[in-house]
């Protein structure tokens, strides 16, 4: 047409917000039933986890459920996106290798992910007054438990009361019961004195409003049909678009923050994903909940000669302080646990135990925990099932208590008799721990790179340091101990030194936060307690930004409760006309 | 710039466009981008994704080379009184998918087809599809069993440890092995712990507080 043309919408939102996951989600929800008017805008396409691929075998898939280009957790996984999105490149520094998930759809990684449900304790907030690393947060477990009791109230979650000082209970639906593996491992791991409790997961076991309770199908990362787990979609979104006050451009990618003379935010510019065509859209408030990385870009792009860092960055702490967690991983052949009697083991998604951190850190080298996950036992068989058999098949006796002459490996009918077995003999388990948030460790805008739709990238800078080596090595002793006390056998050697003892890159955990941290101090932080920008007062941060630092907990309760904080007080700054 | 289309465009107008209408209909068919970007994995849609479909289409093994995938997959995973073959549950098939799919799997595979043709025509002056059953066989018993082979057969002994993997995965994933396997899940249900005779074998029980704390079911209404 020879024109350029940015459409320009004229109504003013009382709140954009980008970005549809738990952060977005929960503002959303929070503001819609408060009667703002709200505009949630999401990169991907439109998704309502009803279409997941739940009660899907595996042998309906060509690949038989395995991993694929798009689809890095199998066939069958919800997420749409994943460590490489076409067209939305990133790059990295000198030799760091961070890995960023993307989910490019309604929801956001809320998706598929473990619904792991830990509340931060008291400690967690204050890592900087007992160790001396890091930061304080500014506000402390009482400021944020009020939130975390609504949190499970609104979206549900099972777990029991442990009177545990760091691993504060909540609002508890009912466990379900162990599987019979999962007492092997907790009674052998007790021998040794580590800790294992019921898993907190946010999937109900008990009818909440219009959601039934879980099904035990345990396919959680699919997508749920019944909107028995959490999702952003399926528990904040549909509800909150129920108000009449919400809508969702699907498609919309964020650009920038636009602003006006007075230094206030007045509205979002974006190209939709399909047609390339510009928009801008207005709200007395904006809202960034991308994800902690792409909101530090959004940040990071959104550049005048008011504010040349980027916006809300005089501090210069932006995209700095990026930390995920650690993580570090065994799995074991259980002798014991062969030839078992079938049944029905898939219960909920996910573990239905799990290991606190249990050890004070003063007695070790090294300054924060990790807990423990644990899988295992007669799942679906999908890709890689009876793989590595001829490692194990010898080590046995026969079903008539002979060693075989020739050792593991073998053919025929014996071997096939073999996998029958073998079927469910193995357990896994994966470390998930806290590391020390630093300044060196960061994202950036990439000088010279655009993605396709011209958008300047983030550049990674990432080194793990001393502290997540020892943790991981630590991590890798005491899986070995869990092992050992089951009378299991290690299926691959234990990682020694040379690959910092099984540590998974940067990123890989997918719980990356702190790049737009609040704190007290403007010169500190880019944020307040409120997760509201220090430079202008209308701008707010709800994802794992706003994080000081992240715990051995998955982020997603935390994002939720300070989410709703901020929300409502945004709700309040409104009432008020003081934003 | 034409001066009407720039006014236009500072014209600022409401785009009450398709994309926001459509959007407050969760999982609206009508989405234009949904259709657009994800024509995949829709539940309901029992259309092959388009990048299988392209990956189905192509042909990588030769026949000959299929042969002897299938022979191999069968003498892994034969018929017994429980359930059939290899060849019977599709696993040729899902071998010669997977390698198109995963190219990094096409030389070892391809060249460890090869290797078993060139001792068995060194040996019999034919290919492993072309000898008898006891000619294979003695073939099969000197790269089937790892902890026990001559050096000079590691490279057979890798690749059956390749098609044995495959040929497992193929098999015990496929409808009729996961039925032989005896996985009886991937249904609506109510989990009530696990039964008292998988708990006896390992040697572990409920506690009191579990049972006081965990979901119960009352078995009668299952």
């Amino acid at each position: 047409m020879g024109y350029y043309q940015i459409k320009k919408q004229a109504k003013v939102y009382d709140a954009v917000i980008v970005g549809s996951g738990a952060g977005g989600g929960m503002a959303a929800k929070v503001l819609a039933d408060n009667g703002l008017e709200v505009l949630v805008l999401e990169a991907g396409p439109n998704y309502d986890s009803a279409q997941g691929d739940m009660f899907k075998w595996n042998y309906e898939s060509p690949r038989r459920g395995a991993a694929g280009k798009y689809k890095n957790f199998g066939a069958y996984d919800a997420a749409w996106g994943g460590w490489e999105v076409e067209g939305e490149p990133y790059t990295q520094k000198g030799n760091s290798k961070f890995e960023w998930f993307r989910s490019r759809m309604l929801g956001g990684r809320t998706n598929h992910w473990g619904r792991i449900s830990l509340r931060f304790g008291p400690n967690d907030f204050k890592r900087k007054g007992i160790d001396g690393l890091g930061d304080d947060w500014p506000i402390g477990y009482e400021d944020v438990k009020p939130y975390y009791d609504r949190v499970d109230q609104m979206i549900g979650i099972f777990g029991t009361v442990e009177n545990i000082h760091n691993e504060p209970d909540g609002i508890f639906m009912p466990p379900p019961k162990p599987r019979a593996y999962e007492l092997l491992i907790k009674n052998a791991a007790e021998k040794r004195g580590i800790k294992i409790i019921p898993s907190r997961l946010s999937i109900i076991t008990k009818q909440l409003g219009d959601r039934p309770p879980c099904h035990f199908c345990s396919q959680c990362g699919r997508g749920c049909a019944t909107y028995s787990n959490f999702s952003s979609q399926g528990v904040l979104l549909r509800p909150a678009m129920k108000t009449g006050k919400l809508q969702i451009a699907t498609g919309a990618m964020a650009r920038e923050v636009i602003m006006n003379d007075q230094g206030k935010a007045v509205g979002i510019s974006y190209v939709d994903t399909t047609t390339l065509q510009e928009y801008q859209v207005n709200g007395k408030v904006i809202i960034l909940a991308a994800s902690a990385c792409e909101s530090a870009r959004l940040l990071l792009n959104s550049r005048s000669s008011r504010f040349p860092n980027g916006l809300a960055n005089a501090s210069g702490v932006v995209g700095k302080y990026l930390h995920d967690s650690t993580g570090a991983s065994a799995s074991a052949f259980i002798p014991k646990m062969m030839d078992m009697p079938r049944y029905n083991e898939d219960g909920t998604g996910g573990m239905h135990l799990y290991t606190p951190w249990w050890i004070d850190n003063k007695k070790l080298d090294f300054p924060r925990g990790y807990h423990i996950e644990y899988g295992g036992g007669m799942g679906m068989p999908g890709y890689g099932f009876g793989g590595g058999i001829e490692k194990l098949n010898g080590t046995v006796p026969d079903r008539n208590g002979k060693m075989r002459p020739k050792g593991g490996g073998g053919y025929g009918k014996q071997l096939k008799d073999d996998y029958r077995r073998f079927y469910g003999a193995y357990v896994g388990m994966s470390g998930r721990g806290e590391s020390v948030p630093f300044e060196s460790n960061y994202c950036e805008i990439d000088p010279v790179t655009v993605d396709r739709f011209g958008i300047p990238v983030l550049r990674f800078n990432y080194q793990w340091s001393e502290h997540e080596v020892k943790q991981a090595k630590h991590m890798q002793e005491t899986f070995n101990q869990i092992i050992d006390a089951i009378g299991g056998v290690r299926t691959s050697q234990t990682p020694g030194e040379d690959t910092q003892y099984g540590l998974r890159n940067p990123g890989n955990i997918i719980h990356e936060v702190g790049t737009v941290r609040m704190g007290d101090d403007p010169k500190k932080s880019a944020l307040n307690k409120w997760c509201q920008a220090h430079e202008v007062k209308n701008l707010f941060v709800t994802d794992g930004g706003p994080f000081v630092s992240q715990a051995d907990k998955n982020p997603t309760w935390t994002i939720l409760a300070l989410s709703l904080r901020a929300s409502e007080y945004i709700v309040d700054q409104l009432k008020k006309q003081s934003i | 710039m034409d001066r009407r289309n720039s006014i236009k465009a500072l014209v600022v107008g409401t785009f009450s466009t398709s994309i926001l209408v459509n959007a407050c209909k969760p999982g609206g068919k009508d989405d234009p981008k949904l259709a657009h970007e994800h024509k995949q994995d829709v539940k309901g849609d029992k259309k092959v994704d388009p990048y299988d479909e392209a990956i189905m289409k192509k042909v990588f093994f030769t026949e000959q080379e299929m042969k002897t995938i299938t022979l191999l997959a069968n003498i892994i995973i034969p018929a017994d009184e429980h359930s059939g073959s290899a060849e019977d549950a599709g696993v040729p098939e899902f071998i010669h998918f997977m390698a198109k799919d995963r190219p990094e799997m096409q030389t070892p595979l391809r060249g460890g087809i090869k290797w078993m043709d060139m001792q068995c025509i060194k040996r019999h002056e034919k290919t492993f599809v072309d000898c008898s059953e006891s000619q294979r066989m003695e073939l099969v018993e000197q790269i089937a069993w790892p902890d026990k082979s001559n050096p000079q057969m590691l490279a057979g002994v890798s690749f059956f440890n390749m098609m044995r993997n495959l040929t497992a995965t193929g098999f015990w994933t496929s409808e009729m092995g996961v039925k032989d396997i005896g996985y009886i899940g991937n249904v609506p249900f109510q989990w009530n712990g696990a039964p008292k005779e998988a708990l006896d074998k390992l040697g572990v029980a409920y506690d009191e507080k579990m049972l006081k704390e965990c979901l119960s079911f009352d078995e009668g209404k299952v």
